[in-house]
């Protein structure tokens, strides 16, 4: 069954190729039929191989074609399947054809509709790339695949200059992420001399290896990482990213793409756990990010930015899990955060399409009567976000959470903390678009409606999904009592690292005892604050605590980096032309040619400047040449 | 023979060129370099099956008084730029179709001669052959850039012929050096090899700098670059074309074949100072792009960069980075010379290539902007383009000879999206404006030619181990031969 897998790349790909050569000739129907079919049919390829990975749980390498080789370096076209691969293989096949078929209704109007579709196709093939391959160059190719994709999605609508500056940056910001991402692959091939994941983890604990070089190696990585999956410093491109048509945020910039990086942690997890230092690292940038985004999302007013910052922050505080070892539980975190994050994305672009495109929470209000299907799924998911049993999001949190409260008790802190501002924020915007009385226009007020089946319905499978998502990861205290095991951890064991932890049953109970209660006490000053608030203020400049100002505006992380590094790189570069370049070297040159020019005089004399003799003069003298060699 | 005929065709139809009529003239020579492209597939093909073929070789006296041969021959390494030479002229000829050339019958004319010489300077394994060729593929360039160039086309065009001049002149005197001190008074080219090993290590550096001067006036390598911008923005297009596709790969070239090898302990005492000029030409010359007003000139300091990184890898002598050296010859080629075509495109509908007044040309052209952006991302270097695989060796070649060097050579990865994608954005996103309007829809000629870069770019991408497996057997020995002498000059 494994030798299929190349067929799961293929279909998206080959769907790629047939809509983008007939372009708008080719019908929305038949588009409609290739774009997610080619999707779904990965998708079951991929449940067949995840059936037979359950039987046998074998890592099998699949080669197909050699690429790259120059001595003893070889990339080749190869793939890998095995339990962590065919998992993330899952989530990008399964949520992605939900999410195509949502586009199908989202984007009926678009006139670049098959642009749209070839687009979306050709990430998902990128993205498959990314996790199925079974060697570093291979990753690198998907990732700037998906890299690619992101750039095109996000500048979609190009006649908008905003959008098409959002999409620069995302490439460039993910750029210095990918240049530490390809040095680090040059450097494992220097001290493993391989780049097969295989051939290099499997050195990891026999020869003798400077830890000091495995730590560059990993530092190196994931410094790809923090440009994919938006941790500091290079995280603004996500939020910016939200120019892009609402189902893609959903698909690239919260279920998948940005997932990446912690796809890369747990799939080195050898390497990452031989590399303490970075480790530690890796934690204490996820949880910065992680509380810094979470404080950021607090007061904006763009529904889809609130998503965008808990979906950094959501990736931060997997970056924590990860940073402490708990690499299954990071994945599994990854998996229910696809489902209910893709759902409130979608569930956003719902509202969105309701609004006539309106994006301000301020503006919506008691949307629930209008439209109730988006209403019932977009609560199901913020009670999954904010970690309510027995939603998905509760149990991978608590999982992430118990094995961060053994590994750091401030770490944990710090995490419950973030958890606590994710149920603020999300009740927050909940309360304000949902409920209370309608604060748009009268033209908004009329035109809001219930969105089609074909995006209604991928909610509801969403929905589900986030309720009964999280049970493939039971406590494991609580699951040896009641005989109901953890299967992700057990089916990821083959591939990720396990992570041993001692904790007790009633510690378990304990932690997620308090975490709820937590919880619920912040839901409920939310309740207080937004149910049915009356004072909403309209535009941006009414007065503002200074906190608050600093917040709204994100900490002027944008404007520091343009003040600190695009502006003087643009004047360096200005100066060094204006002055370096024409004062400096050309004039220096320039006064050596003078002289000779002077000289030259002399001999210009023998040339008579009519381009005929020149041509003839040239031709004769090599055919004077070529029989003079014969003489 | 087979090598032979590679220089004399392309002579062949600069005689029909210049007998037929002036609407005759480009097809004429276009038609005689598909001829000659044909040949060129043949003998990539040929050399696949038989790289020992004596097709490849072409051995005869020629200056007996001096011990010069004219002695050819195609091996793993040339053939690479022979293939590149025979591919690009086509679309070279066959770019200028929408511009009405005057005097077409010498233009064209001159665009073979020069094919004629390239070839000649990539064959050719005798040091004297080497040089005649050498300088007379200056001539044709020069003629082209002074008669059909731009405004102020004489100074620029004289800086440029007196500044290669004066670097040859260096590489002359180098090989008369080495010339004396071959057993017999040889240019054979393996002779130069053994008397260049045996000088002195003051003899070998003061050969090395020679041929350096020469070599990277060419490529160009900072700060023996500015007559590079100005010429290639005054040169007509095909010029540019010449120039920057193929005519600064001589340079490159003769970095691997006649300077390295030739004079192994004079690199191994200054590699470190030409890697370092070498990377900072790569970040310079992206400086500089990321300030230019104009795209020609913009591509003209891309193309610095890109070159830049081309030599540090070739000075790191390794094999990945020689490997990937002569692969991003090849890509950068094909890259620079579709990007070069592009440009021409805008200019030839907009009479202007000033990328602020431009905006929203991917509104009017749709076709258009979709292989400009495929010709892009070849020189930002995606994965599954060509110019990735040709830049991930070359980092990956720097690095092993110097961790620092990749990291700011490196910096190219990032400052080529930088600059391309505002490039691309200023002049194709956005809402068109009353110049942008008149756009239009490109024509078939022109969709064919961008299509076919497109083509090739992606191949090249995907399947790079058709070219470098014929080079990595020669590069090999180079690269041996060269650390045998340096190591045992140590001792």
């Amino acid at each position: 069954m494994e030798q299929l897998v190349y067929l799961i790349p293929l279909f998206p790909l080959a769907s790629f190729v047939i809509i983008s050569l007939f372009g708008n000739k080719l019908s929305k129907n038949i588009t409609n039929l290739l774009a997610p079919g080619s999707v779904l049919a990965s998708f079951v390829v991929a449940v067949l191989i995840f059936f037979s990975q359950i039987s046998n749980h074998q890592a099998i390498q699949v080669p197909l074609l050699s690429w790259i080789t120059v001595g003893d370096f070889h990339a080749d076209f190869s793939f890998l399947v095995d339990s962590l691969s065919i998992i993330f293989t899952l989530v990008i096949t399964g949520v992605g054809f939900l999410i195509h078929v949502y586009s199908t209704g989202y984007m009926h109007d678009e006139p670049d509709y098959n642009r749209y579709f070839s687009y979306l196709n050709l990430f998902v093939f990128f993205m498959l790339l990314l996790v199925l391959g079974d060697n570093f160059l291979l990753m690198f190719v998907g990732w700037e695949g998906v890299g690619l994709c992101s750039y095109l999605l996000i500048g979609f609508w190009f006649r908008n200059m905003d959008y098409s500056n959002a999409a620069n940056k995302a490439f460039i910001m993910n750029r210095i992420g990918d240049l530490g991402f390809l040095l680090g692959i040059i450097l494992t091939f220097g001290v493993f001399g391989s780049i097969n994941y295989h051939q290099v983890f499997a050195q990891v604990g026999t020869v003798i290896i400077d830890g000091k070089l495995i730590t560059w190696i990993t530092m190196l990585l994931f410094i790809g990482a923090m440009g994919k999956s938006a941790q500091i410093p290079l995280y603004t491109w996500l939020p910016d990213a939200m120019a892009g048509p609402t189902p893609v945020s959903a698909l690239i910039h919260a279920a998948t793409m940005v997932t990446a990086g912690i796809y890369m942690i747990a799939r080195c997890s050898p390497l990452f756990s031989a590399a303490p230092d970075t480790m530690h690292f890796i934690s204490i940038i996820g949880i910065a990010t992680a509380l810094l985004s979470a404080t950021i999302a607090l007061f904006q007013n763009d529904i889809k930015k609130v998503l965008a910052y808990s979906t950094v922050s959501q990736l931060g505080l997997i970056f924590c899990a990860l940073g402490v070892g708990a690499y299954s539980a990071g994945v599994f975190h990854v998996v229910t955060h696809a489902f209910f994050k893709a759902l409130l994305f979608l569930g956003a672009g719902s509202v969105i399409h309701g609004m006539g495109g309106d994006q301000d929470i301020r503006n919506m209000g008691g949307l629930k009567q209008k439209m109730p299907v988006t209403y019932i799924t977009f609560f199901i998911a913020t009670l999954a976000i904010s970690g309510i049993p027995p939603f998905a999001g509760f149990f991978s949190k608590d999982q992430m959470l118990a094995e961060i409260f053994v590994h750091n008790k401030i770490l944990f802190a710090l995490a419950l903390l973030t958890s606590l501002m994710t149920a603020f924020y999300m009740f927050r915007l909940l309360f304000l678009t949902f409920f209370g009385d309608f604060r748009g226009t009268g033209i908004q007020k009329d035109h809001v409606h219930e969105s089609p089946k074909s995006m209604t319905v991928p909610l509801m499978i969403l929905a589900v999904l986030s309720v009964v998502g999280g049970f493939i990861g039971f406590p494991k205290e609580l699951g040896h009592e009641i005989n109901f095991p953890n299967s992700i951890d057990a089916f990821l064991s083959s591939s990720v690292i396990p992570h041993v932890i001692e904790m007790s049953l009633n510690t378990e109970l304990l932690l997620m005892t308090i975490t709820v209660i937590l919880i619920l006490i912040v839901i409920f000053i939310a309740r207080l604050l937004f149910l049915s608030r009356k004072d909403i203020p309209k535009g941006d400049d009414a007065p503002m605590p200074l906190f608050k100002e600093v917040i709204y505006h994100k900490f002027y992380v944008d404007e520091i980096y343009e003040a600190v590094i695009v502006k003087p790189l643009n004047r360096i570069s200005a100066i060094l032309y204006n002055i370096v370049e024409r004062l400096g070297i050309d004039a220096a040159i320039n006064g050596i040619g003078t002289s000779v020019v002077n000289w030259s005089q002399l001999l210009r004399l023998s040339q008579t400047g009519g381009l005929g003799f020149y041509v003839i003069a040239m031709v004769v003298s090599i055919i004077l040449l070529m029989i003079l060699m014969f003489l | 023979m087979l090598v032979l005929l590679l220089i004399i065709i392309p002579v062949f139809f600069v005689l029909l060129t210049l007998m037929s009529g002036e609407k005759q003239a480009k097809n004429i020579s276009f038609f005689g370099s598909l001829v000659t492209l044909a040949l060129g597939i043949y003998a990539i093909c040929a050399f696949k099956t038989d790289p020992l073929c004596s097709c490849f070789i072409y051995h005869t006296p020629w200056v007996k008084a001096l011990g010069a041969d004219f002695y050819i021959r195609i091996d793993g390494i040339d053939i690479i730029l022979v293939l590149l030479t025979a591919l690009l002229v086509p679309f070279i000829i066959q770019s200028s179709q929408s511009r009405v050339i005057q005097h077409p019958k010498s233009y064209f004319s001159l665009i073979l001669l020069m094919q004629s010489a390239l070839f000649g300077v990539f064959v050719a394994k005798d040091a004297l052959l080497f040089y005649v060729f050498w300088e007379m593929a200056l001539i044709p360039i020069y003629l082209i850039c002074l008669v059909w160039g731009g405004e102020g086309r004489q100074k620029i065009t004289f800086k440029f012929f007196i500044y290669t001049l004066f670097g040859s002149l260096f590489m002359l005197l180098a090989i008369i050096f080495i010339w004396l001190h071959t057993k017999e008074r040889s240019f054979n080219i393996y002779d130069f090899y053994i008397a260049g090993s045996h000088l002195s290590p003051r003899e070998q550096l003061l050969v090395f700098i020679a041929f350096y001067l020469a070599f990277a006036v060419k490529i160009p390598i900072f700060p023996l670059h500015t007559w590079q911008p100005d010429t290639y923005v005054n040169a007509p297009t095909q010029g540019t074309m010449l120039l920057s596709g193929i005519m600064l790969k001589m340079g490159a070239f003769g970095l691997i074949m006649w300077m390295i090898p030739v004079v192994p302990l004079g690199w191994h005492i200054a590699s470190k100072y030409v890697v370092v000029l070498s990377v900072i030409s790569v970040v310079y010359g992206a400086l500089m792009a990321l300030t230019q007003k104009d795209f020609k000139r913009m591509l003209a300091y891309s193309s610095l960069g890109h070159v830049g990184l081309i030599a540090a890898g070739i000075f790191s002598w390794n094999l990945q980075g020689v490997q990937g050296a002569l692969y991003q010859m090849l890509s950068h080629g094909i890259n620079v010379v579709a990007l070069f075509y592009v440009c021409d495109i805008i200019l030839t509908r907009m009479n202007t290539d000033t990328m602020q007044k431009l905006g929203g040309i991917r509104n009017v052209s749709t076709m258009f902007s979709v292989l400009f952006l495929i010709a892009l991302l070849g020189s930002v270097a995606l994965p599954f383009t060509n110019g990735f695989v040709g830049e991930f060796l070359l980092i990956h070649g720097v690095f092993q000879y110097n961790t620092g060097a990749a990291v700011f050579a490196g910096l190219t990865v990032i400052l080529g999206a930088v600059y391309f994608l505002r490039a691309y954005q200023v002049m194709m996103h956005g809402q068109t404006n009353t110049l942008t309007q008149g756009f239009g829809a490109i024509t078939k000629n022109e969709k064919i030619l961008l299509g076919s870069f497109a083509v090739l770019i992606i191949f090249f991408g995907l399947f790079p181990n058709v070219i470098l497996s014929i080079s990595e057997q020669p590069v090999k020995v180079l690269i041996d031969h060269v650390h045998m002498v340096t190591n045992s000059g140590i001792k």
